[in-house]
C-alpha cells in the first residue's frame, strides 16, 4: 500500500510517521510537500504532527489553505482513506473535513505524557484491528487539543459513533480526571461521517515500537493497512 | 491627506459557548493584582489591515468572506470588521 505522509513548513512528526509506515509495517511511503497538488497513486494520507506555520493565525489555519489541501480534498471526497495526527487534525478540522475545532488546553499546560485512550468504535478504517473498549497507551504533545463542538455537533457524533477514542484511566473509565486537555466529552479521536478521514491528538507514530516503551500505536497503522487490504482483495 | 488612507480592524474573540481558560487566568490575575468587581475577561485576537485603495463598502464584504475563510473560524469565534 502506497503513503502519502504530508509536509508542511513546520511539521515535525512526518519523519516518525513515514518510519512507522514504511520502516515498521513494510509499506510504500514517500513524503508529499505541501505545495505538491496531487495525490495520484497513493492509498491512504497522513498528516502529521507539528506547528505547521508556526501555528500563526490558529493551528493549522494556515496549512489547510496549501495547495496540496485541495488534492486531499478530492481524495477525501472520493473514499480515500486521511488519518490527521495531532496537527494533521488541527489542518483537518480547519478545514472542514471533520466537525469541530481544537482549542487551548483547559489547564492552560503543554503535556507531554503517556495517556490512555479508549477505543469507543472499532468500525472504521483506523480502529478495525481493536477491539471496542480496548486501551491504547499512547503519548500526547500539544497545547492546543481541547477538542471543541456544540452540543448538537457532539450528539450527532455520538449518534453516529464517530467518537473513535476517549482519554480513560488505566481502568478504563473515562472521567474528568483522565482528560488531559479539557476536550468534551473526553474525546481525543473522531472520523467523518463517511467514516473514512479521521483526526487524534496522541501521537500513535510514537507508540508503534517496543523500543519506545509501547507498541498500541501500532494497532491504528494496522488497521489502516488491513483495510486497504481488504478493499483491494474486494475489488479483485 | 490621500483620500484611501483606509485601515481595517478586525476583532476577533472567542464564542460565549468556548472554554476560554486564558480569559480566566487574565481575569484571575487582575483581581489579585487588586483589581476588585472584575466580572469576565475574554482573550481575542486584533488585526490591522491596511487598505491603500478602494472603497470601504467593498472592503468591508471582502473582509467579510475573509474572515469566514480564514482570519476567524466560526466554529469557535465571533469577529468584527470596522474600517476607516
Amino acid at each position: 500500500m502506497n503513503f502519502a505522509v504530508l509536509q508542511f513548513p513546520a511539521s515535525n512528526c512526518d519523519q516518525d510517521a513515514l518510519h512507522v509506515v514504511k520502516n515498521v509495517l513494510g509499506q510504500s511511503a514517500r513524503f508529499v510537500w505541501h505545495k505538491e497538488n496531487a495525490l495520484a497513486g497513493f492509498d491512504a494520507v497522513i498528516i502529521p504532527g507539528g506547528f505547521s506555520y508556526g501555528d500563526y493565525l490558529r493551528t493549522g489555519a494556515i496549512a489547510r489553505f496549501s495547495p496540496i489541501m485541495q488534492a486531499v480534498q478530492t481524495f477525501a471526497a472520493q473514499g480515500g482513506p486521511v488519518l490527521g495526527i495531532c496537527n494533521g487534525f488541527q489542518i483537518l478540522c480547519e478545514a472542514g473535513l471533520l466537525p469541530g475545532a481544537l482549542i487551548r488546553n483547559r489547564s492552560l499546560q503543554f503535556p507531554c505524557e503517556h495517556v490512555f485512550i479508549k477505543t469507543a468504535s472499532n468500525d472504521s478504517p483506523f480502529s478495525n484491528r481493536i477491539p471496542e473498549g480496548a486501551l491504547l497507551r499512547i503519548p500526547i504533545a500539544h497545547g492546543e487539543g481541547c477538542y471543541f463542538a456544540d452540543e448538537s455537533t457532539l450528539d450527532q457524533l455520538e449518534a453516529n459513533h464517530q467518537v473513535l477514542w476517549r482519554y480513560a484511566t488505566a481502568a478504563g473509565e473515562v472521567t474528568n480526571q483522565s482528560n488531559p486537555n479539557g476536550s468534551l466529552r473526553n474525546i481525543a479521536g473522531i472520523c467523518n461521517e463517511a467514516r473514512n478521514v479521521a483526526g487524534l491528538m496522541p501521537h500513535p507514530e510514537r507508540a508503534s515500537e517496543p523500543l519506545l516503551g509501547c507498541s498500541d500505536g501500532r494497532l491504528i497503522f494496522e488497521s489502516l493497512v488491513s483495510w486497504l487490504q481488504a478493499k483491494v482483495a474486494k475489488a479483485a | 491627506m490621500r483620500s484611501t488612507d483606509m485601515k481595517a480592524k478586525i476583532i476577533v474573540t472567542p464564542k460565549k459557548a468556548v472554554l476560554d481558560p486564558q480569559g480566566k487566568t487574565v481575569a484571575n490575575a487582575l483581581e489579585q493584582m487588586g483589581y476588585q468587581g472584575i466580572g469576565a475577561v475574554h482573550v481575542g485576537k486584533y488585526l490591522e489591515i491596511e487598505l491603500p485603495s478602494g472603497d470601504a463598502e467593498t472592503w468591508r464584504k471582502k473582509l467579510d468572506e475573509a474572515c469566514h475563510r480564514i482570519l476567524s473560524n466560526p466554529v469557535i469565534e465571533d469577529y468584527r470588521v470596522e474600517i476607516d
